[in-house]
């Protein structure tokens, strides 16, 4: 795709690029913990993916190949549009596959496919601070960090199971990085935080809104919290993916009609759809052009 | 002579600052000795200084001169002079008083009230309890109260029961004031038994003891309070 | 036997107004002190410069880290207090809800410092709280409830618990019967006898009412103006007061 002109290279000026690197280095250095940058305002409203965007430009190279999903898929509108964004800003080739990608920028997934060395992923993250519901004051949850002052925390997840028999999160499930820094993971769901634990990708995170990043390096230690009694585990379905038959994935709920016809397919639409090229099928897959 | 308290030159004198600086002089230059086995009775009119006197012994006032030795754990302890930690060591451990009045515990019940001193010095509580049920039976306290806090008790029922708190723990000094003033002429022939066993078996006794028949049972010396004040007049 | 807490000096101005003033006093393991003084004089601000929620202007606390001997609680790491804080100490305040989390169960009150010093298993912290539950004469079927739902005397009470849950050695306690109707706190201040004396705590306990600390203390510090004025065994400093302040402050009370 031809780039548009009288823009810099993927929207933002060299020296805010350098700033947020800058801050980048920094969330490597110390796994997990939350480190400010001066976000800037993009043409898109906060809670659209503004921190994601500003993690990808600054480190977005000519020769990257980008992938952008949101909630699994590379068609949902978020996804599209900042993939023609950077498309047209840097002029970088773009993918929907996994595996072709260099940088990944996700809202709420990760991919299933094992992800290598080779590869970033960009998270989009609404709220960074994951004991803000439970202390909303910035200076105390700050000092806590410091001082990895959790049992807040757990506190949450006692006060979960106490009311519902279980943890109840089921997304943003909070986890420690590095047998240091609480983190809140972004609002992925709980099925993949294993996911984060020794990922050979580096995983950055960028909250525009809250003016913050924050990074797992590779191959990272990553522990979602739990109790003994209760350990962490992770959704699992009944019935495999409709569409491709797999029993591993994440899955999403599709209705299909008002009669409560219903089915499961994989959120991951780049997985799903390679499955289903190499032949896998579900209970719902369309019949094959030539058995008609 | 085996002595136990040991008072030395004692003056107490209360100033009243919001009366006008007022200076009441109540005792002066007192010594006093008094030997295991003996039970020395104070005499002297209403207003003499007998309570003061024994507040002074039990560190409750503090001395304005003298000494006041308490024997403790084998050594002599001045409470003019002791740290309040030291002064509740020699409570706790060798200085009984028994006052006129019961200081109720909200909630605590009798046997338990009297159980407290020997649970201070760590024997355990059914063995405390044990032994506040035989006082409370020897005092005739009836056992229906036993299990309630004494707080509504009548004026004779809760002396006795201050009687056997004061001398459950069988502490080798024992200051009793008015032990018996509430008491019928039975239950008061009961206490003073009491207070006789604790002086044969070897303890100090100082008290006050407003009833003459009481006092002539139980005292084996007589110390004028008064006398003290009169000699210096004279 | 060492001191647990040795204060010396302990000094804080507010610009003109003295805090507190050259104060000092000895703490023994579970010895209870009481300090008492009208609003103003500076009692509450001791408690913060104890507590260490408050740096002092001048002079030292001191106190007994186990293996360690007495330390300069200045000289901690801000890590290493939180951690006294949150164990090893308690810290109970007038209002109930200064020191507990409203929005949190019971449990989860009780729990909270189990689980920041550690615990990790649901079952294990429930019973603990359910059973602290009990020992401050709480109803345990009551854990999972919110204490927004609680009355004044079952809120302090609860926050006694969430504070005594890891067997600390020191208590603070600022004002804790103040808040509560008379018929409540002779209840309270019965349950705290109790557990300062099974418990072996050393507390001090900052309180206008004489009754309060004649209860409790076994020694007394009479402030006023941010000075020590008088200091000495309770039943001694209340029943033969001999500094004139002292005096007027006995004198004022009906009967305690």
């Amino acid at each position: 795709m031809n780039t548009v002109a009288g823009y810099n290279f993927a929207y933002l000026d060299e020296q805010t690029k350098r700033m947020i690197r800058r801050a980048l280095l920094k969330a490597v250095a110390i796994p997990g913990y939350q480190v400010p940058f001066g976000s800037r305002e993009m043409p898109l409203p906060y809670g659209w993916g503004t921190g994601g965007i500003q993690v990808t430009a600054s480190i977005l190279g000519r020769s990257d190949v980008l992938k952008v999903i949101d909630q699994g898929s590379d068609d949902t509108t978020n996804a599209v549009n900042i993939r023609r964004f950077f498309a047209q800003t840097a002029g970088v080739a773009t993918t929907d596959s996994t595996g072709e990608a260099s940088i990944i920028q996700t809202r709420h997934r990760i991919p299933e496919k094992p992800l290598g060395e080779h590869q970033i992923m960009v998270y989009q993250v609404p709220l960074p601070e994951p004991l803000g519901r439970l202390e909303p004051r910035e200076a105390v949850t700050r000092k806590l960090h410091a001082l990895a002052d959790y049992g807040l925390m757990h506190v949450k997840l006692y006060e979960d199971i106490a009311r519902y028999g279980h943890i109840a999160s089921t997304y943003d499930y909070p986890v420690l990085v590095n047998g240091r820094y609480l983190m809140a993971p972004s609002p992925i769901p709980k099925f993949d935080n294993p996911k984060l634990h020794m990922n050979p990708a580096l995983q950055l995170f960028g909250a525009g809104r809250e003016k913050r990043v924050y990074a797992i390096p590779p191959y990272t230690r990553v522990e979602s919290l739990d109790f003994e009694d209760h350990p962490f585990s992770v959704q699992r379905w009944d019935e495999p993916c409709a569409l491709c038959g797999t029993a591993d994935s994440f899955l999403d709920e599709v209705v299909l009609d008002d009669a409560g016809g219903r089915m499961f397919v994989c959120s991951d639409s780049d997985y799903c759809k390679t499955r289903q090229g190499a032949g896998h099928t579900g209970s719902q897959s369309p019949i094959p052009a030539e058995a008609t | 002579m085996n002595t136990l308290i040991n008072v030395r030159g004692l003056a107490k004198t209360f100033v009243l600052h919001h009366r006008d600086e007022a200076r009441i002089p109540v005792l002066e230059n007192v010594s006093l000795d008094v030997a295991a086995g003996e039970c020395v009775a104070l005499a002297g009119p209403s207003g003499a200084g007998k309570s003061t006197l024994l507040r002074c012994l039990y560190g409750n006032y503090l001395a304005s001169a003298g000494s006041i030795r308490i024997r403790h754990e084998g050594r002599w302890v001045d409470l003019a002079r002791a740290t309040p930690r030291d002064i509740l060591a020699v409570r706790r451990k060798s200085l009984g008083y028994v006052s006129q009045f019961l200081r109720v515990i909200p909630r605590v019940s009798t046997l338990d009230v009297v159980a407290e001193p020997l649970r201070e010095l760590g024997t355990d509580a059914a063995a405390a309890r044990e032994r506040a049920a035989e006082l409370l039976d020897r005092l005739h306290l009836p056992q229906r109260l036993w299990s309630l806090p004494p707080a509504t008790f009548s004026g004779g029922e809760q002396q006795r029961v201050n009687i056997a708190r004061g001398l459950i723990a069988e502490k080798p000094v024992l200051l009793l004031d008015e032990p018996t003033a509430s008491l019928d002429v039975a239950n008061a022939g009961r206490v003073a038994q009491l207070v006789d066993e604790a002086r044969q078996r070897g303890a100090a006794v100082v008290g006050i003891f407003h009833d003459p028949a009481i006092r002539d049972r139980l005292a084996t010396r007589l110390f004028a309070v008064e006398a003290q004040l009169l000699e210096l007049a004279a | 036997m060492n001191p647990l807490l040795r204060v010396e000096g302990l000094s804080k101005r507010f610009g003109e107004h003295i805090g507190c003033a050259d104060v000092g006093f000895d703490l023994y393991p579970g010895e209870v002190l009481a300090v008492v003084g009208e609003s103003g004089s500076g009692k509450s601000t001791l408690l913060k410069l104890l507590s260490t929620r408050l740096a002092a202007d001048a002079g030292h606390v001191r106190y007994q880290i186990t293996g360690r001997g007495l330390v300069d609680l200045a000289e901690l790491s801000e890590a290493e207090r939180r951690w006294l804080l949150r164990t090893d100490w308690g810290f109970v305040e007038q209002n109930p809800r200064d020191g507990l989390r409203m929005n949190v169960s019971a449990g989860a009150n009780v729990g909270e410092r189990l689980m920041a010093t550690g615990a990790r298993h649901y079952g294990q912290i429930r019973a603990t709280a359910s059973d602290w539950l009990a020992r401050v004469e709480l109803d345990p079927a009551r854990l999972d409830e919110l204490p927004t739902g609680f009355s004044g005397g079952m809120q302090q009470r609860l926050q006694i618990a969430r504070n005594l849950v890891t067997r600390p050695r020191l208590v603070f306690m600022d004002e804790p019967t103040a808040g509560l109707d008379v018929s409540v706190q002779a209840r309270l201040l019965d349950l705290m006898r109790e557990l300062v004396t099974d418990l072996g705590l050393a507390a001090v306990i900052v309180t206008h009412d004489l009754a309060v600390a004649r209860l409790l203390g076994h020694r007394l510090l009479v402030m006023r103006r941010g000075r020590v004025v008088e200091t000495g065994l309770t039943d001694q400093v209340l029943d033969d007061p001999q500094h004139p302040y002292t005096q007027l402050l006995v004198s004022s009370v009906l009967q305690v």
